[in-house]
C-alpha cells in the first residue's frame, strides 16, 4: 500500500479538521433544528415541548400554503424557460466561430454576478417612475401609462422577476449543456451528416438523446434552486402584495427572525428541507450512475 | 432519388465546413441580438451610475447620461459608515472564506484520495452533508449558536457560514484532482524519506493548482455575492456587506425617494470584481461548474 505504517491514523488526522467543522456548523445546527421544531419557543419565553404541534399548525396555516403554492408555481414556470432556453443557446454557440464564442462569454457574465445585486439592478429597471423598462415601453407606444410591475399584483410581479432571473441564470444551463454537446464524439456528428440528416433531425435524434442525462441533472439543480428562491423576492417585492409573493424560504425567514417564532420557523424549515431532499436524492442517483 | 441524396450529402458536407450564407447571417444576427439583450442591463446601470445627481433622480429617466459625473460614487463613499467599511467587510469575508475552505478541504481531500480510511464512503457523505441539507433551512440554529459564542456581526462568523456552504463542492473538486496526480511522483519522494505532509505540499498541491484556483474562485464569488446568510447574521450597520447596505439604502433613503444614482454606483462596484475575475479565470470557472454540478 501507499504509506507503510500508521497510514490509517495519518489519513484520519488529515480529515479531522473538516469532520469537526461539518459536525459543528452543519450537523449540530441540523440536530438543533429538528429539536426546535418540536418546541414552542419565542426567545423571550423558555422553549417548551409541543410534539408535532408546529407541523400540524403549518398544514393548517393559510400563508404556509400560499407560500408553498407560489414557490411551486414560480418553479413550474421558470424551469422550462431556463432549460429549453439554455439548451437552444448551447446549440447556437456549440460551434466555434468568434461571434459564437463571444455570445457564450456574454450570456455567462450575469451568472457570476450576485443574485442580490442583479435583483437590485432589475428592481430599478422595473421601477414604475424611474425605470427604463416603463420608459422604453411608453416610447414604443406599447403602454400608455407606467405599469406597476413590482409588489402590486402577484402575477405581474412574478413575470417581472422571472424575466430578471432568466437573464441572470440562463447561462448556467447553457454552459453545462454546451459541455455535454461538445463531449459527443465528432464521428457521431459526421455519421449523421453523411446520412443526410437535417439540423433538426440531428438535434432531436442524436444530440438530445446523448445529452439527456445532463438535461435531467441540470433540470433538478435548477428546480432545487427555484424552490429555495429568496433574494429576488425579498429585494424586488418584499413579499408584497400581502405576502402573496413570499416564497417558502421567505416565510421561514419571516417566522424565524421578524416574528421570532423559532419553533414554528424550524418546523417550516424541516418541511422545506425534506421537500428539497427528495429532489437531491434523485439528482445524486442520476450523477452516481456516471461513475459506474 | 440517388441524385437528391447525393446533392444533400454534398450540401451537408459544405454546410459543416462553411455555413450557408443566409443561415450564417441569421445566426450572426441572432448572436448579436442575444449579446445586446445580455449586456444592455449592465451597460445602462453603469451609465446611470455616472449621471449627475439631478439627472439620476429624474422621472421619467434618461437612457443616456447628458453629462458624466462621479457624484453618485462620492455619495456612496460617505453613505452611512462609508463605502470603505462595506468593501472591507465584503472583501474580508470573501478572503476568510477562501482561507477557511482551503485549510479544511485541501488536507481532507488528500486524506480521502490517498489513505485507507475505515468507512471512507460514509465519511465522504457526511462531509457532503450541506449539499443535502440546504443552508437556508439551517440559518436559525446557526444564528442562535453564533449569538451565544459572539460570532454574529463578525466577518469570521459570516465566513464560517460561507465555508460551510462551499465545503462540499471544494472537497469534491480537490479530491478528484488529487486522485488524478500520478502516484509514481509521490512514491519516489516517499522512498527518499519525505513525510506525507511534505508530499502534500511539494507534489500534490502544485500538481492540483488548477483545482485550487477553481475552489478559491468559487469561494470568492459565492461569498462576495451571498445575501440571505449575511442578512441573518449581520444586524449591525457597521458589519453590513455590500449587497446588504445596497438593499438597505433603498428604504433608508426613501424619505426623499431612493437615491437611484448611488444604488447604481453600488451595483457597478459589486459587479466589477466578479466580472473581472470571471473574464480572467474563465477556464477554471467553467471546469469547476462542470465537475460540481454534473459529475
Amino acid at each position: 500500500m501507499y504509506w507503510t505504517r500508521r497510514s490509517r491514523l495519518t489519513g484520519i488526522a488529515y480529515l479531522t479538521p473538516a469532520l469537526l467543522f461539518v459536525l459543528a456548523f452543519t450537523a449540530y445546527p441540523l440536530a438543533r433544528m429538528v429539536w426546535m421544531s418540536f418546541h414552542k419557543w419565542s426567545l423571550i419565553t423558555p422553549p417548551s415541548w409541543v410534539g408535532l404541534d408546529n407541523y400540524r399548525r403549518a398544514f393548517a396555516d393559510d400563508q404556509f400554503w400560499v407560500s408553498f403554492g407560489f414557490t411551486l408555481k414560480y418553479t413550474a414556470i421558470i424551469t422550462p424557460i431556463l432549460i429549453v432556453g439554455g439548451y437552444l443557446l448551447a446549440l447556437l454557440v456549440s460551434r466555434g466561430s468568434p461571434l459564437r464564442r463571444l455570445t457564450r462569454t456574454t450570456v455567462f457574465i450575469p451568472v457570476v454576478i450576485g443574485l442580490g445585486v442583479s435583483s437590485l439592478l432589475w428592481y430599478w429597471l422595473f421601477s414604475t417612475d424611474f425605470g427604463l423598462i416603463n420608459r422604453a415601453l411608453m416610447d414604443l407606444g406599447v403602454i400608455s401609462k407606467p405599469v406597476l410591475w413590482l409588489g402590486v399584483d402577484a402575477d405581474v410581479s412574478m413575470l417581472a422577476i422571472i424575466a430578471s432571473v432568466t437573464w441572470k441564470v440562463i447561462g448556467f444551463g447553457m454552459i453545462l449543456f454546451l459541455g455535454a454537446i461538445q463531449a459527443i464524439p465528432t464521428e457521431i456528428h459526421e455519421a449523421s451528416l453523411v446520412d443526410g440528416a437535417s439540423w433538426w433531425q440531428r438535434v432531436t435524434r442524436v444530440v438530445l438523446p446523448l445529452t439527456l442525462r445532463t438535461v435531467l441533472v441540470v433540470t433538478l439543480v435548477s428546480v432545487i434552486g427555484s424552490l429555495l428562491a429568496f433574494d429576488q423576492f425579498y429585494i424586488m417585492t418584499a413579499g408584497q402584495p400581502q405576502n402573496e409573493t413570499a416564497t417558502s424560504v421567505f416565510y421561514v425567514y419571516l417566522n424565524s427572525f421578524p416574528y421570532l417564532r423559532l419553533g414554528y420557523g424550524a418546523a417550516l424549515s424541516m418541511i422545506l428541507a425534506l421537500t428539497i431532499l427528495a429532489f437531491t436524492v434523485v439528482q445524486l442517483l442520476l450523477t452516481r450512475r456516471s461513475h459506474a | 432519388m440517388t441524385a437528391t441524396a447525393e446533392l444533400r450529402r454534398s450540401r451537408a458536407v459544405t454546410a459543416r465546413a462553411r455555413p450557408r450564407r443566409a443561415g450564417g447571417y441569421l445566426v450572426g444576427a441572432l448572436c448579436l441580438a442575444i449579446c445586446t439583450v445580455m449586456l444592455l442591463p449592465l451597460v445602462v446601470s453603469v451609465l446611470a451610475s455616472l449621471k449627475p445627481t439631478a439627472e439620476a433622480a429624474a422621472s421619467p429617466p434618461t437612457f443616456l447620461p447628458h453629462a458624466l459625473s462621479l457624484d453618485s460614487y462620492e455619495r456612496l463613499w460617505t453613505y452611512q459608515q462609508g463605502l470603505p467599511t462595506y468593501l472591507f467587510n465584503s472583501l474580508g469575508t470573501a478572503l476568510l472564506t477562501i482561507a477557511f475552505t482551503l485549510m479544511l478541504t485541501v488536507p481532507a481531500a488528500y486524506g480521502l484520495a490517498r489513505f485507507p480510511i475505515p468507512g471512507k464512503e460514509v465519511v465522504f457523505v457526511f462531509l457532503l452533508l450541506s449539499l443535502i441539507v440546504p443552508y437556508q433551512a439551517l440559518l436559525t440554529p446557526m444564528f442562535l449558536m453564533f449569538a451565544r459564542i459572539g460570532l454574529t456581526n463578525t466577518l469570521v462568523g459570516l465566513a464560517i457560514l460561507h465555508t460551510a456552504i462551499q465545503l462540499p463542492l471544494s472537497l469534491y473538486v480537490l479530491r478528484n484532482s488529487f486522485s488524478a496526480v500520478p502516484r509514481e511522483l509521490e512514491e519516489a519522494a516517499i522512498t527518499d524519506g519525505a513525510s506525507s505532509w511534505k508530499v502534500l505540499l511539494r507534489i500534490c498541491v502544485p500538481s492540483a493548482k488548477p483545482a485550487i484556483v477553481t475552489v478559491a474562485l468559487f469561494a470568492f464569488i459565492m461569498s462576495w455575492n451571498e445575501f440571505l446568510g449575511a442578512l441573518v447574521l449581520m444586524s449591525r450597520g457597521s458589519s453590513f456587506t455590500l449587497p446588504l447596505i445596497l438593499a438597505a439604502s433603498r428604504t433608508e433613503t426613501s424619505l426623499g425617494g431612493t437615491d437611484w444614482g448611488m444604488l447604481q454606483a453600488g451595483i457597478t462596484i459589486s459587479i466589477i470584481p466578479c466580472v473581472l475575475v470571471y473574464l480572467l479565470l474563465q477556464r477554471y470557472y467553467v471546469s469547476g461548474l462542470m465537475s460540481g454540478a454534473v459529475k
